[in-house]
């Protein structure tokens, strides 16, 4: 009895995982398929008001980079001043679990504060407002890839730098930091691969434009807005392109992932 | 310098709090016309847009000296209504004629009844069709199947867990609901399509992170048990789940959070009605995917309503978020 209850349990759990495999492996064969069909040279020269998708998937790369751009620094310091400065104390714990909660709050809910601050006071949507609303998304994730994996320097080399006369800072930034740099870039790239596929903070705070810009003070093409858009669309065509533009996206998050997976596993190596 | 560097540092963790707060407060400034003007009863309120006769108050009147009031129409105050008979009755509008008279008040009733009801129930299925196939997921990689079939499969599972949200809305709207609807009846957007898709989105992001919890299971302890002769089932069951559990449930509510407050998946395949699902076949709404519909067409009081929504799911996902932690730190 013992022994078919385990026989039964092993051919449940296999099935189950093969049933959640199926499922996905289908999301990615339909992804493939639709995806490939509408690829041509034209999705990267044209704009979107021409049929291509250069000028959004240029606003959503540019969008996620200065966002990115803003939230390294920001967030690296904030995980150093946890880890390294501000010790166990109650406030540095306090803080952890928010940027947790920050973590894993609904990004839909950031785009409305972003819309409530900058949206609403400027009157139109802006490509600024959709970088706060990545920028509030991503910092907290560099935050604690930060922090925890300083926390995975040895105390040693701290003890090390201080033993020798360096400054704190010293021995923060030329010791510690650059130990734990490859875990550092590896949450960095896990950050932006989050972020660059966001639709729900930009809907309504970068808005989403069919014409070629720049200009982050206006409304900003966005390549998850437009493939929302055109997928709801009823002309065939411009599902067509929204399932291309779903399948670059997807595309592009997936070898960010692998780039910052390479990056840990390098590391890991040395 | 020193100096420097450290004021600078702890001015970026604080930054932290401060948008927390800053989120908060905003939210909460910017529902307050809303909150005001429905209070709590806007939890239970179904109806959404639909203008009702009101009785002013007092206060009301003062600020309304110059309309005069008709206090016979009170307040309609059954608003629990059966399920399907919930589509807006025409006889609860007011014409137009009756305000232009000037005799009759109405103001327009919001309710966040419909998309709660939606939001929990697309949730709690998600997680009814994920919980057990994450389970087996993560047992199967970790227990079952072999290295050189456990490693690749975890790594694609962990890539999974990447795909963008919108990803899996559009593969919803465009196969998995008509597949749905081909299988149970009903339409291709519904309940049960939305709860679904949710739940294959956090399969990979709950799999990922069980498995991660049961291989922290040390060897030894299962070894033990396997020289006492005891079967994998029996292993796993006394053995790695009591150890992992705090991982395994900090896992399932991570994900029901993240499910929770999920916009673009459920966005392209719950329909976006203001009406309950009769049937779970049946198209209705959530809390995230009214967020995103119609905030660019808002303004005034309806703007200020979907800011208490969204104070209403920052809240609900923050008890989520603080439970798991909680959970979390009852273990170390």
């Amino acid at each position: 009895m013992r022994l078919i209850m385990n026989r039964v349990f092993i051919v449940f759990s296999t099935f189950a995982a093969l049933v959640g495999l199926i499922f996905l492996g289908w999301i990615l064969f339909t992804l493939f398929s639709k995806g490939l069909q509408g690829l041509s040279f034209d999705v990267f020269t044209k704009d979107l008001i021409e049929g291509g998708l250069r000028n959004v998937i240029v606003g959503q790369i540019m969008m996620s980079g200065i966002a990115t751009l803003i939230g390294i620094p920001v967030g690296i310091l904030a995980g150093i001043y946890l880890q390294e400065y501000g010790a166990n104390s109650r406030s540095t714990e306090f803080l952890r679990d928010l940027s947790d909660v920050m973590m894993s709050a609904p990004s839909i809910v950031v785009g409305t504060f972003v819309y409530a601050i900058i949206v609403v006071p400027t009157g139109h949507t802006s490509g600024w407002a959709g970088v706060l609303a990545l920028f509030i998304l991503m910092v907290p994730i560099i935050v604690r890839t930060t922090d925890d994996m300083l926390n995975l320097v040895p105390i040693e080399l701290r003890e090390a730098g201080i033993a020798i006369g360096a400054s704190k800072y010293h021995v923060t930034m030329n010791i510690v930091v650059r130990y734990a740099k490859a875990g550092i870039l590896t949450g960095i790239l896990l950050a932006f691969a989050r972020v660059v596929g966001e639709t729900a903070p930009l809907i309504y705070t970068s808005g989403s434009s069919e014409f070629w810009s720049t200009d982050l003070t206006g409304t900003f093409p966005s390549l998850t807005v437009s493939i929302y858009n055109l997928a709801t669309m009823p002309d065939d065509q411009m599902v067509q392109l929204g399932w291309t533009g779903a399948f670059l996206l997807t595309t592009m998050v997936l070898i960010i992932n692998l780039l910052g997976r390479y990056a840990s596993n390098k590391k890991r190596s040395k | 310098m020193e100096l420097f560097f450290r004021k600078i540092a702890q001015l970026s963790a604080s930054l932290v709090f401060v948008i927390l707060a800053a989120t908060t407060i905003v939210l909460y400034l910017s529902a307050k016309p809303a909150i005001e003007e429905f209070g709590v009863k806007f939890l239970f309120e179904s109806r959404w847009g639909e203008e009702e006769k009101v009785e002013l108050s007092p206060t009301e009147l003062s600020d309304l000296e110059s309309l005069e009031a008709d206090k016979g129409a009170p307040i309609n105050d059954d608003f629990i209504e059966d399920d399907d008979d919930f589509i807006m009755d025409d006889e609860d509008f007011i014409t137009d004629d009756d305000m232009e008279f000037g005799d009759n008040k109405s103001r327009v009733v919001y309710g966040a009844l419909v998309p709660i009801v939606g939001t929990v129930f697309s949730t709690l299925i998600a997680m009814l069709f994920s919980v057990p196939i994450a389970m087996g997921i993560a047992v199967f990689l970790s227990e079952i199947a072999p290295g050189a079939l456990a490693k690749p499969v975890g790594i694609a599972i962990e890539l999974l867990a990447s795909i963008p949200s919108i990803i899996y809305g559009m593969w919803g709207l465009f196969y998995f609901g008509p597949f749905i609807a081909g299988l149970f009846g009903g339409n291709t957007v519904s309940l049960l399509v939305a709860g679904l898709v949710l739940g294959i989105m956090v399969i990979p992001f709950m799999a990922a992170l069980s498995r991660d919890a049961i291989t922290t299971v040390p060897d030894m302890l299962k070894e033990s048990a396997y020289a006492m002769g005891a079967t994998k089932l029996e292993v796993i069951k006394d053995v790695v789940f009591p150890y992992a559990r705090s991982g395994i449930i900090g896992s399932i509510i991570l994900s029901f959070g993240r499910a929770l407050g999920e916009t673009m998946a459920v966005a392209f395949v719950i329909g976006g009605v203001y009406q309950f699902a009769g049937k779970v076949t049946d198209p209705t709404n959530s809390i995230p995917v009214v967020l995103a519909n119609s905030f660019a067409e808002s303004s005034g009081l309806s703007l200020s309503v979907l800011f208490y929504l969204a104070l209403i799911l920052f809240v609900l996902s923050f008890i989520v978020i603080a439970s798991a932690k909680v959970y979390f730190l009852r273990k170390k």
